[in-house]
């Protein structure tokens, strides 16, 4: 019975067969002992045809509520334009595999550079590397990499304003690699940096991870955080929203070592949580310590300009059990995914996403101030994403919001929830989303 | 391929624009913003219409080689056929709208996609259960170690911080030991490469946490002394981590838990089908025993959170467009088309290295799996390496195979065709490599000088090391350094 991705016939079997001197495709594994082999039906669903399985799936599809999405939270509803799928999906850059052989990978070479560029410029870095799988697991990577950059510290301190999945990311790696966290704590909505001051002063803190933007939506004030971390001699980790960075100040200008965040809001579509890309750059001096893939230019034997992966010295191939990450890939084609967004929003449409969000955000702020069941969590400024205080159950009023086909008000704390409003959100789905709240009691 | 020779930042022209963004007519823009917090340095982003940026990325991919474009013989990496329809599925614009933290009522289809791939990825391994969560091959080894030192903390056996690696492993086993704070211990290999079992008794004790190997082994042979392994590693209360790096040849036909495999994890774009995209996307599913479902890490499947799980190590539940396509492709296997993935695979193994054994130095005779290595050519006296043979590849047409790897062999040269690739395929590429090992005897120059007709030719590595250009800016003013 043939079958689509299996080219063989019985014949090209035969002579394989034939070929190999091996009696048949069974005696092929006459090594292994037979207890071994498996001998039983698998417990698997028959074999389907195309048609089949693209009934499964649009059956999946159609059991899932289609909401319109009001939140954040580390996963951001921002518009993918046209091109950035095309592009994506051509098979020379989809069926690739890492770019070893440079001569033949010119194509991912090219992107991932331009990639390193882009992350670069809208961090104020010096070197970036080609992408991490996640914006958690870049936080932890950056952790790692004070830690080892630190010689003779083992503890680093998050700030509690963190995402909780970032800080539960890191803690875990943390943990396991054997160092010691501590968390900053949180006054008036952003890092306090009195406690900072104060968990510095053992002079025996690695690094410290504040965000860029908290978890209340918070435009953190970073100034004089590098200065205090530096003073102690540990490094400074900022986690971005990349997006926000055409606009707001850089980890480079905050005088942050390291800039680490998830490069979703970039127009990678929501997708359940994956697949993302997180990213990590770092100032010049630790450019070597920086982990995973690397391309750097350089020229070939005819003198033409060509592209690399370069100081693999620090890899784990060459590295083994001295190493202090072990990333091995990238998340290649996310990174070719928002390297093309970029391309085409350029400095002015990716200004004009964050004004666009900044404004219907402020406007569903102001909206629900408005209700009377609101009031202001913080006097603090925002870009897309807030928390308030309401005096509605909050069950209910997701309840509420989710009936009419909104998937908003996040529960950050008891009392408290979060909306979020990206540039793809209207005017008439904010009003709808305030009308079901004013019909509330 | 044709050389194509610009950076998108070298086609910006002040003014021009690539996007479309709508005049929602909001009051307020982030002008409001205090200047204390605004950025005042230029991000850098190049300026380019829509049709400017698809022509160029389109001039990019044409510099590259896939799947789709030929015969990707690259050892250890399983580059097999990525089907459409996983493309197809994977593109459906619902799930593509669905946010991570939506309530799971919401998300019925999600879940069952969780449920069914988990499910099946237990049938076809002999595991109790899986996490979905991890990104690729080596967070999936990471979370794989975690949830075995998590496990030997939970009973109270916290002195278990080594694990036991082989010699001939890849790097990526030490080092994602190394990341969950365990001392790596390496086990020597026999000159087959199989593990020294005499070796390994000696390294066991009360200290051992596990040991991490692959079956088929580096060189793609079995190793027939596994039972007796499993036995040694969990009599000195150790556990056993299976890398599943290797495991195509086994699709189908042998099981890594029926073997005593504690803990494995699966490498998605490998086994199952789903593309590399040029190095990730990715997923690496881990997989455990029934004594150790309560040690996976959260968010999990069940929507449990046991005591003893062993963390977060994603941001969310993995890469969930890539667990699609796997089980897209899954269904299409089923039950009946999967027995025939690991023995076609092993065969057309088998079939190029009977075909070359007599150009090729073949150091080891026995038949293999879903790979095998050559160390260098037969002939030695021509002075061509392995790389030459690699780059000389490229010129006609085929990836090149895996060189230099496993470094048992000094002239190693890896291949591991899968089972989507015809005999016609396999005959053609036979060809070529006799053709090369004929041409390094004759004219030895022209293979020494490989490639010939590829876009750019032996770029240096060296330079791009000791003078690094890593983003455009350096190019146009390059820092002092």
């Amino acid at each position: 019975m043939a079958f689509a991705y299996f080219p063989h016939t019985p014949d090209d079997i035969r002579q394989m067969l034939q070929r190999t001197g091996v009696s048949s495709l069974e005696d092929l594994y006459a090594d292994v002992p037979e207890k071994f082999i498996y001998r039983k039906e698998y417990d698997l669903p028959d074999a389907m045809t195309e048609m089949e399985v693209r009934r499964y799936f649009e059956d999946l599809d159609k059991s899932n509520t289609k909401l319109t999405v009001f939140c954040g939270a580390g996963a951001y509803d921002h518009y993918t334009p046209s091109a950035v799928e095309y592009i994506v999906s051509r098979s020379e850059f989809l069926t690739a595999y890492t770019p070893y052989q440079a001569e033949i990978s010119q194509g991912t070479l090219r992107y991932i550079f331009e990639f390193q560029s882009m992350v670069c410029g809208l961090t104020g870095m010096d070197c970036a590397n080609a992408s991490m799988y996640d914006g958690p697991t870049s936080a932890a990577e950056a952790m790692l990499m004070c830690v080892a950059s630190v010689k003779k510290r083992k503890r680093v301190l998050v700030s509690s304003s963190l995402l909780p999945n970032v800080l539960d990311v890191v803690r875990t790696y943390a943990g396991y690699h054997g160092l010691q966290l501590d968390t900053v704590c949180v006054k008036d909505g952003e890092t306090s940096l009195e406690d900072l001051v104060e968990k510095l002063s053992g002079g025996d803190v690695a690094g410290v991870l504040v965000p860029g933007i908290n978890r209340y939506g918070i435009i953190e004030d970073l100034s004089g955080y590098a200065d205090a971390v530096h003073a102690a001699g540990a490094l400074l980790a900022v986690y971005s929203d990349p997006s926000s960075l055409a606009v707001l100040k850089t980890p480079g200008e905050w005088g942050a070592d390291i800039a680490c965040g998830d490069a979703q809001t970039l127009g990678i579509p929501l997708s359940f949580g994956g697949p993302y890309a997180g990213f990590l750059a770092c100032r010049k001096d630790l450019m070597r310590k920086l982990p995973g893939r690397i391309v750097g230019a350089t020229t070939d034997a005819d003198g033409k300009r060509s592209f690399v992966l370069t100081l693999q010295a620090r890899e784990q191939h060459i590295r083994r059990e001295k190493a202090t990450s072990n990333i091995c890939s990238n998340q290649s084609l996310m990174a070719l995914f928002v390297t093309v967004y970029l391309s085409l929003m350029g400095p002015d449409g990716l200004r004009k996403v964050n004004d666009l969000s900044y404004g219907g955000a402020h406007y569903l702020h102001d909206r629900l101030l408005a209700t009377g069941k609101f009031t202001d969590a913080f006097d603090k400024p925002f870009l897309k994403e807030f928390v308030m205080k309401t005096s509605l159950d909050i069950p209910a009023l997701q309840q509420a919001l989710m009936d009419a086909g909104f998937f908003a008000a996040l529960q950050t704390e008891e009392g408290y929830v979060s909306f979020c409003v990206t540039e793809r959100r209207t005017r008439e789905e904010i009003d709808a989303l305030v009308d079901v709240i004013n019909l509330m009691r | 391929m044709k050389y194509y020779d610009k950076l998108i930042f070298e086609l910006s022209k002040d003014g021009r624009c690539g996007y479309s963004l709508p005049d929602a007519g909001w009051t307020q823009t982030t002008s409001s913003i205090p200047d204390g917090l605004k950025r005042t340095s230029d991000p850098g982003l190049p300026q380019v219409s829509e049709p400017e940026v698809v022509r160029h990325y389109t001039n990019l991919s044409q510099m590259n080689f896939g799947v789709d474009t030929g015969f990707y013989p690259l050892g250890s990496c399983t580059m097999k056929y990525n089907p459409k329809i996983n493309e197809d599925i994977a593109g459906m614009s619902g799930f593509k709208g669905i946010h991570p933290l939506q309530p799971r009522s919401t998300v019925p289809g999600v879940m069952k996609l969780y449920n069914d791939l988990s499910s099946a990825l237990s049938a076809i391994t002999g595991m109790a259960g899986f996490t979905l969560n991890p990104f690729a091959g080596a967070h999936g080894e990471l979370t794989g170690l975690m949830i075995m030192r998590r496990y030997h903390i939970c009973r109270g056996d916290d002195a278990r911080t080594k694990i036991i690696v082989p010699d001939s492993a890849h790097g990526t086993n030490p080092a994602s030991a190394a990341v969950c704070g365990l001392e790596v211990v390496q086990v020597k290999s026999l000159p087959d490469g199989t593990i020294d079992v005499d070796h390994l008794k000696t390294l066991l004790d009360s200290s051992v946490a596990g040991i991490m190997m692959t079956n088929p082994n580096t060189l793609g042979l079995f190793e027939t002394r596994i039972e007796e392994i499993a036995e040694l590693v969990h009599g000195c209360g150790g556990l056993l981590y299976y890398d599943g790096a290797n495991m195509n040849p086994l699709l189908g036909t042998v099981r890594p838990g029926d073997m005593g495999f504690d803990i494995i994890h699966l490498n998605l774009h490998k086994t199952f089908s789903t593309p590399h995209g040029g190095g990730g996307p990715g997923a690496g599913p881990v997989g455990v025993a029934a004594h150790l479902l309560p040690y996976l890490p959260l968010p999990r499947i069940d929507g449990q959170t046991p005591e003893e799980n062993a963390g977060r190590i994603s941001g969310f539940m993995g890469n969930f467009s890539v667990l699609m396509k796997a089980y897209a492709y899954i269904l299409m296997l089923g039950k009946q088309n999967i027995r025939m993935a690991g023995p076609l695979a092993t065969l057309n193994a088998n079939y190029i290295k009977e075909s070359l054994k007599d150009c090729y130095r073949l150091p080891i005779q026995s038949v293999c799996k879903h790979e095998f290595v050559f160390d260098g050519l037969a002939d030695q006296s021509t002075g061509v390496t392995t790389l030459d043979v690699a780059k000389r590849l490229l010129d006609y047409g085929f990836h090149a195979p895996t060189v230099y790897f496993p470094l048992l062999f000094h002239q190693s040269i890896m291949i591991e065709p899968t089972e989507t690739e015809s005999k016609e395929t396999l005959d053609a590429f036979i060809d070529v490599m006799r053709k090369i090992a004929h041409e390094a005897s004759v004219k030895s120059d022209t293979v020494k000088s490989a490639p010939h007709n590829t876009p750019v030719r032996r770029p240096d590595e060296t330079e791009a090391a000791r003078h690094p250009v890593l983003k455009y800016q350096d190019m146009v003013a390059p820092s002092a350094s």
